[in-house]
């Protein structure tokens, strides 16, 4: 087992390790609890931090429940509202939603709530596939400052944040501890 | 600064492997039943063909479509270029409209980049100028060896076979490909493929000039033919198309001697039973339907990843990072 990579001694740990697996499980039951019929559920997670998190509650579901559900990764690059402000080429990554979504229960999975934007991009970009029965929001951190009318359905934590702040995730798929990380950009604080 | 794609050189490799790995993924989008992408919303493209074009300006256009941009096609005859307009009116013109994205295809080398001067909102995307660079053919043909290879080609042996002279997909190919690391061979007639193109100081030294057919096969994992471009010979490169075919047509029974493991491209449109035989063509190693579907991605790749740069499209700059 190699080390895990370090992150900037200037980035603050909002949640570590144990929390967020702790935050993992309370929201899988919670899920679990509002569907009651799982034949339908299906998780999506959003390229790149959303995809980790929908995996883990995917895994911990197939615990509790013993039924792994359908699990699919969404990349919104293609369906957000501020292209042409990148400065280097962008990457578009994969999107794959190996089930039928006609119908189905979406539970679509993100790692930090901030704007809103990225969940509107990603609703655009699921019915460009179908037509889910419904769609609801999971987020590890919810950072408040919202710019459209959105709201997660299930939270792992509300952290309040000021708009100048980074908030980062990191985890050990990418190499290093998990931990949820608070970066300072100075400015309007 | 706008960004164009007016040539492979002065590409960086980490560009050309950004723009197929986006490729690699706009497949995908050709593969929904909704077969299209709001990306390009409210964005204009102009496909100025000022020659003769079948799947590249299809292709620019279908591409520009799936991303939902409005596409306007102007060719040759429908353009006031017959009617004595210069390059450069036509430029101004163009420019009134403010497209977002421009794709020009013209018969004298350099025209896109002289629009690109002139141009000042409008990200220029070269589609063949003159002799000169034909980069979202190389950059397609490179996709379609990526997905044949199942990854970035790196490392093979790729012989270009004929008209190289004339050849803009040959220019880029030839920069394209050695710039992932490949070993890249030129082989025809002297007339069409002069010894100088060895020369360090054309192409460093990347490439290497065969006049025999065979060893210039010899081994190759990669054979792109190119067309025998008869509108650009305005002089006796050739003695005639029989003999051309002869020594340099390639056909199943040579590639079986010299390259038996090699796989065949062809830029199109192709002069069968001149540069390239028709059992290579609709054969086993021939990759020619995949270049086309390549084409598309590509070229999808390329209008997305370019208009997604900053100061691209006339859109108002909104504060980076908010998604």
């Amino acid at each position: 087992m190699t080390q895990p990579k370090h992150v900037p001694r200037e980035w603050k740990e909002m949640l570590d390790t144990e929390t967020i697996s702790r935050c993992i499980s309370r929201m899988s039951y919670e899920i679990l609890e509002q569907e009651g019929d799982i034949s339908r559920l299906a998780i999506v997670g959003i390229k790149t931090g959303g995809e980790v998190l929908g995996k883990r509650i995917q895994q911990r579901i197939q615990q509790i429940e013993g039924t792994l559900v359908p699990f699919g990764v969404i990349d919104i690059t293609l369906y957000r509202d501020d292209i042409g402000v990148s400065e280097t080429y962008p990457t578009i990554k994969d999107t794959d939603l190996p089930f039928r979504v006609t119908g189905s229960r979406i539970i679509l999975v993100d790692d930090v709530l901030y704007t809103g934007r990225t969940i509107r991009a990603a609703l655009d970009a699921i019915m460009d596939f179908g037509r889910p029965q419904t769609v609801e929001l999971a987020v590890l951190v919810d950072r408040g400052h919202r710019e459209l009318p959105i709201r997660p359905d299930f939270v792992g934590k509300n952290v309040p944040t000021s708009k100048s702040d980074m908030v980062r995730l990191r985890v050990s798929e990418m190499g290093y501890q998990d931990a949820v990380y608070l970066v300072h950009r100075g400015g309007d604080r | 600064m706008r960004a164009h794609l007016l040539g492979i050189e002065g590409m960086r490799v980490e560009d050309i492997h950004t723009l197929l790995t986006n490729a690699m993924t706009m497949h995908e989008v050709s593969e929904r039943v909704i077969k299209k992408v709001p990306t390009l919303r409210g964005r204009t493209v102009i496909n100025l063909f000022m020659e003769p074009s079948t799947r590249t300006r299809t292709s620019f256009e279908l591409a520009g479509k799936r991303l939902s941009a409005d596409v306007v096609n102007i060719s040759e005859s429908a353009s006031s270029t017959k009617k004595g307009e210069s390059l450069l009116d036509t430029a101004i013109t163009l420019a009134s409209m403010s497209p977002d994205i421009l794709v020009v295809r013209h018969q004298a080398s350099g025209a896109p980049h002289l629009l690109a001067r002139y141009l000042s909102s409008t990200c220029v995307v070269n589609a063949g100028d003159g002799t000169h660079e034909h980069p979202s053919q190389a950059l397609l043909d490179c996709l379609t060896l990526m997905r044949h290879f199942g990854e970035i080609p790196t490392g093979k042996t790729v012989a270009i076979v004929g008209d190289v002279a004339h050849s803009r997909v040959a220019r880029s190919n030839i920069l394209a490909l050695s710039l992932l690391g490949n070993k890249v061979r030129l082989v025809g007639p002297p007339t069409l493929v002069p010894s100088d193109l060895a020369h360090p100081r054309c192409f460093g030294n990347r490439v290497t000039v065969h006049h025999s057919l065979g060893e210039g096969l010899k081994g190759a994992d990669v054979v792109m033919c190119l067309r025998l471009q008869r509108e650009r010979m305005t002089r006796f490169f050739i003695p005639s198309l029989e003999e051309y075919a002869r020594h340099y047509g390639v056909s199943e029974k040579v590639l079986r001697i010299h390259a038996p493991e090699a796989v065949v491209l062809h830029p199109g449109p192709m002069n069968r039973g001149v540069e390239i035989d028709s059992d290579v063509a609709d054969g086993e190693r021939s990759l020619v339907t995949l270049q086309v579907q390549s084409g598309l991605a590509m070229r999808m790749a390329i209008l997305v990843t370019l208009a997604a740069i900053r100061g691209a499209g006339t859109s108002e700059s909104s504060e980076g990072g908010a998604i």
